[in-house]
């Protein structure tokens, strides 16, 4: 009986984990932490799945990544909870938390196709711009599912990403021209 | 970053994005053809699209993280506290799912700085199931556990003693709730253990509340200046009893 479930539990988590370990290593950003982050998704995964309805398994595996990942930067931080909601840059004035990369020198230097400068680009997005960016652009997740997964209305959702391509379209344009 | 903009900006994204039904793409594919924000927004959506997709990194999991997670998965299936929770599952489904149906409707309404919250002290308990975690000090004796706080947390936790109710304490631990620490009480019921999490916090008194979160039940109250939360795998019913006895006064 447990063994059946195990095993449905496998068919649930092991499709999705390079999903999993790729969203803990954009919120975490070293590879270790994402690592553990995962490692201990997983315990929370094996706990929490007698209440899995079934339907959408990578948003509910990643849901638990997502939190997660967040308890362990709340533990590094020692961060109280409630204000890592506003920390991600719920405002609605982008211009308070985002530098325009127009005058920031660092992002001057971008080449579009250098991985490594893009990959430093997305780490300089507020968190909770860069996980949206993530799902959509790397999973290719709905706004739904990213809404459901960060636990925020879907208008944030939308909101957010446009935030972090403008942002980042900023970036890229200052150096293809 | 241009100044112009054009508030169908968001509708143009859901269209890039493959969010829009037909009608509504129909709608804003005419507005893009007279718009030149929204034509210079659609290029520059496509750019970024082109940068991450294309030169981000995908970061895939490492091989030993894989075998890791495989065996872990395994080693799952022969854990009785998994069956436990199979049985509780199936129990639930025939028959306790519409209470806690009705309590996560009442969870849904809770402010959301509480859902943060409840998701924390459910994961608190969780963590504290696993073997070593559940206690920094073992004590049945209240007297035992109530010093053991003195000196590391700035309140004193009432500690009782319900062992004649039938909820006998296994001990105390420190916890970090909230962005504080806090005091976590752990009692045993019938082999379902009960975590009751307490600190200070101003305002009245307030009645006992009941959620549910990934297959746990939680109550809340406030009473004599503490907040409190009892989080178990018991159902709803007892662990309303446990916070029923708790609340009496001290014999």
């Amino acid at each position: 009986m447990a063994a059946e479930r195990e095993s449905s539990l496998s068919t649930v988590v092991l499709p999705h984990l390079d999903a999993a370990y790729n969203l803990a290593r954009w919120i975490m950003g070293g590879a270790e932490d994402a690592e553990d982050v995962v490692q201990e998704a997983m315990v929370r995964a094996i706990t929490y799945f007698p209440s899995f309805r079934g339907g959408n398994a990578r948003a509910w595996l990643l849901q638990i990544v997502r939190n997660t990942a967040y308890s362990a930067l709340r533990a590094k931080r020692g961060a109280p909870l409630v204000p890592l909601a506003d920390e991600v840059g719920d405002g609605e004035d982008p211009g308070t938390e985002l530098v325009d990369p127009a005058d920031d020198p660092e992002v001057a230097l971008i080449r579009a196709r250098d991985r490594r400068r893009v990959d430093a680009l997305l780490e300089r997005l507020p968190l909770g711009l860069r996980e949206t960016l993530v799902m959509r652009e790397l999973e290719g997740l709905s706004y739904r599912e990213i809404a459901e997964i960060t636990d925020v209305p879907i208008g944030t959702v939308m909101s957010r990403l446009w935030r972090a391509r403008r942002w980042l379209a900023g970036a890229v344009e200052g150096e293809t021209k | 970053m241009s100044p112009e903009h054009c508030d169908k900006v968001l509708l143009l994204q859901a269209e890039f994005d493959g969010e829009l039904d037909a009608a509504a793409a129909a709608e804003i594919a005419e507005h893009r053809a007279l718009c030149p924000i929204c034509r210079a927004s659609w290029a520059e959506l496509r750019r970024v699209r082109e940068a991450v997709r294309e030169t981000a990194s995908y970061h895939s999991a490492p091989a030993s993280l894989r075998a890791a997670v495989t065996a872990r998965l395994a080693a799952a299936a022969a854990e009785p506290g998994l069956r436990r929770l199979v049985r509780w599952w199936r129990e639930a489904l025939s028959g306790v799912a519409g209470a806690a149906l009705a309590a996560a409707i009442l969870l849904a309404l809770w402010p959301s700085g509480r859902q943060g919250l409840v998701e924390a002290i459910v994961d608190d308990h969780v963590r504290a199931l696993q073997p070593g975690h559940l206690v920094d000090v073992a004590s049945s004796n209240r007297h035992t556990v109530k010093p053991w706080f003195a000196g590391r947390l700035d309140f004193a936790p009432p500690v009782k003693d319900l062992a004649a109710e039938g909820y006998p304490l296994l001990g105390g631990r420190l916890d970090y709730l909230g962005g504080r620490a806090v005091a976590a009480l752990a009692y045993v019921h019938g082999g379902h253990r009960i975590d009751l999490f307490v600190w200070p916090q101003a305002g009245g008194e307030e009645a006992p509340q009941t959620a549910e979160r990934h297959g746990y039940n939680i109550v809340h109250w406030r009473q004599d200046g503490m907040a409190l939360w009892a989080v178990s795998d018991l159902e709803p019913d007892l662990l309303r009893a446990f916070v029923r006895d708790w609340r009496a006064p001290s014999k």
